[in-house]
């Protein structure tokens, strides 16, 4: 009988357990996102969790290998939507890598500000999701009001409320519009305040601290042995951002800090992101100090460029952790591979290992806190 | 070692790094290689002489293609010794006219002297026409063992290319539907509708 089975599947077996119930949580959940979570639990207690996300799979990677190194543009930034300038960004970098471009100053700091921005829109989706996850529903609608600040500015940038596809690889799409420094100085000094009175309501909230405080805890040695990435390597108390590490474009000259926190739990993580956008306040405040006010923002490509026989692999700091593009290319216009390499797929891995033993009621609390994005893990 | 390499990374400004087969010989330190990169490979060559081959090395990415005989071993020596301590991504790509399928793993480190840099270490297997994913010759070890954050990545190769990892605890489907009976859908051989 097992013999005919394809190689990994086991049939389970009937024993003693009868106590142990499995739940399927997901994919239509509202507690689970556009995937499903198999949990076994023993009372209250789960004993084993199985993440199964594949549900919005939308094969880009295949989709990637049809189109040329300018039409994959719009496709690519799909897998997360609030993100997508950061999404784009090591793809632009790889391709300018390959066809040997080099980018004009402006465009790299217009870049820098553009994913900052992104990665507060995605941040703030996140929060309200987290908010609304543990019935805290003023976290819910405050975030999803402070969004709209940033996406006004980031329409005005690239005349798209989401899915911008605003980098290209040469630089941006469109310069910045005659007005921009000074609304966008304002808006982000708004928002800081904003953001800073997040403290009192939900980082200091009793009922918040007892749900995740020492929650589903990553210890620092796992954290690196799982290969977990962005938030929950910060939280974790690992000193990693590839802003800092291996900066890219302009973040070398900018000044700013990365956020470390120790105790790896779920109250960890969920500080972290929000310690992260009062960081990129002061990147965005830096960048518009040093931008050079005039110059072109792109270089023109060649239709159709054509690389050699190379291959790259960059990598960013997304709002989800490190966030890699692997492109091969073999002489023709569009890419033979394209792979990208994401932190919701990479921290997907610690939800089993951080559920086992916890109660069912704190799964929410735990798997929103790994900064997950179903759409972009699935690609 | 496998000595139909094929020439895919032979780039006008891939710095290559010319290699003899017969006999491997430590690189040189030039002004064309990062230095901190060279050392690293120059170890890789002291340790395993003939068993890899340094493709290519520039401003923080190495890659390394090796035997899938030796990749464990030389796996280990990476993981220990030279403080790489997690996998970024595993790609498989597949390659019709060479008869092979190519899996890169990229390593990373969260060691603070080397956390900007990313090894990729690459291994190849057979590619069958037509495949029967997991009966067929198409196998690798897996490198779970070694480096734990590949479980997914490899469950992901499995699916999209076929390429079966031995000593894999689990290798279901992942991202797939359960009941995906087509071909590996990042094998050339499959098209998209229309395209």
């Amino acid at each position: 009988m097992i013999s005919k089975l394809p190689p990994g599947i086991k049939v389970e077996q009937k024993g003693d357990n009868d106590k142990i119930m499995t739940l399927n949580v997901g994919p239509q959940h509202p507690g689970s996102g556009h995937m499903r979570i198999i949990v076994k639990i023993d009372g209250d207690y789960i004993v084993s969790c199985d993440p199964d996300p594949g549900y919005v799979h939308r094969g880009e990677e295949k989709m990637a290998e049809y189109r040329n190194y300018i039409t994959n543009i719009p496709h690519l930034e799909r897998p997360v939507i609030h993100d997508s300038c950061n999404i784009l960004y090591p793809y632009c970098l790889g391709v300018e890598e390959i066809l040997g471009i080099e980018v004009p100053e402006r465009a790299k700091y217009v870049r820098v500000i553009a994913s900052e921005l992104n990665r507060c829109v995605y941040t703030l989706y996140w929060l309200a999701i987290y908010g609304i996850f543990l019935g805290h529903s003023t976290m819910f609608m405050w975030p999803a009001g402070d969004r709209e600040l940033l996406i006004d500015l980031l329409e005005k940038l690239s005349g798209a409320r989401v899915t911008h596809a605003y980098f290209v690889p040469g630089g941006v799409r469109n310069d910045m519009p005659s007005n921009f420094e000074d609304v966008c100085l304002r808006q982000i000094n708004y928002f800081e305040k904003r953001i800073k009175q997040y403290d009192s309501i939900f980082y200091s909230n009793p009922i918040l601290k007892s749900r995740t405080i020492n929650t589903g805890v990553l210890r620092q040695n796992d954290a690196i042995r799982l290969g977990s990435t962005g938030s929950v390597l910060r939280a974790s108390g690992i000193d990693f951002d590839l802003r800092k590490k291996e900066p890219y474009d302009v973040y070398d000259n900018l000044d700013f800090q990365t956020n470390v926190l120790k105790s790896g739990d779920s109250y960890a993580r969920s500080k972290i992101p929000w310690l992260d956008m009062l960081e990129s306040c002061k990147i965005i405040r830096n960048a518009l100090e040093k931008i050079p006010k005039s110059g072109s923002v792109r270089v023109k490509l060649k239709p159709n460029p054509k690389a050699g026989n190379v291959e790259t692999y960059k990598r960013v700091e997304s709002g989800r952790g490190s966030l890699g593009m692997y492109i091969i290319s073999n002489g023709k216009p569009e890419p033979y591979r394209v792979k990208i390499s994401v932190g919701s797929f990479r921290n997907l891995i610690c939800l089993p290992y951080l559920l086992k033993g916890e109660k069912l009621g704190n799964m929410p609390a735990v798997y929103w806190s790994l900064n997950y994005w179903p759409v972009e893990a699935d690609r | 070692m496998n000595n139909e390499m094929p020439n895919k990374t032979e780039a006008d400004h891939n710095k290559n790094v010319s290699q003899n087969n017969n006999s491997s010989k430590i690189i040189k330190n030039s002004a064309d290689l990062p230095e901190f990169e060279t050392n690293i490979a120059n170890m890789l060559l002291d340790k395993f002489d003939k068993k890899l081959k340094i493709i290519f090395i520039k401003k923080n990415r190495i890659k390394v293609d090796v035997h899938k005989d030796n990749i464990v071993e030389i796996a280990k020596f990476i993981n220990q010794n030279l403080k790489f301590d997690h996998a970024e991504s595993v790609t498989g790509v597949d390659r019709p006219e060479q008869n092979e399928i190519e899996v890169v793993y990229h390593l990373g480190s969260y060691d603070p002297s080397i956390s900007n840099q990313i090894l990729a270490l690459s291994t190849r297997t057979v590619r069958e026409s037509i495949p029967n994913p997991g009966f067929d010759k198409t196998r690798l070890p897996s490198l779970r063992d070694v480096f734990y954050s590949v479980e997914f990545h490899e469950r992901e190769c499995f699916e999209m290319l076929g390429v079966y990892f031995e000593n894999h605890p689990d290798n279901r489907r992942l991202l797939l539907p359960e009941d995906w009976a087509d071909l590996p859908p990042l094998r050339k051989d499959f098209k998209i509708k229309g395209r």
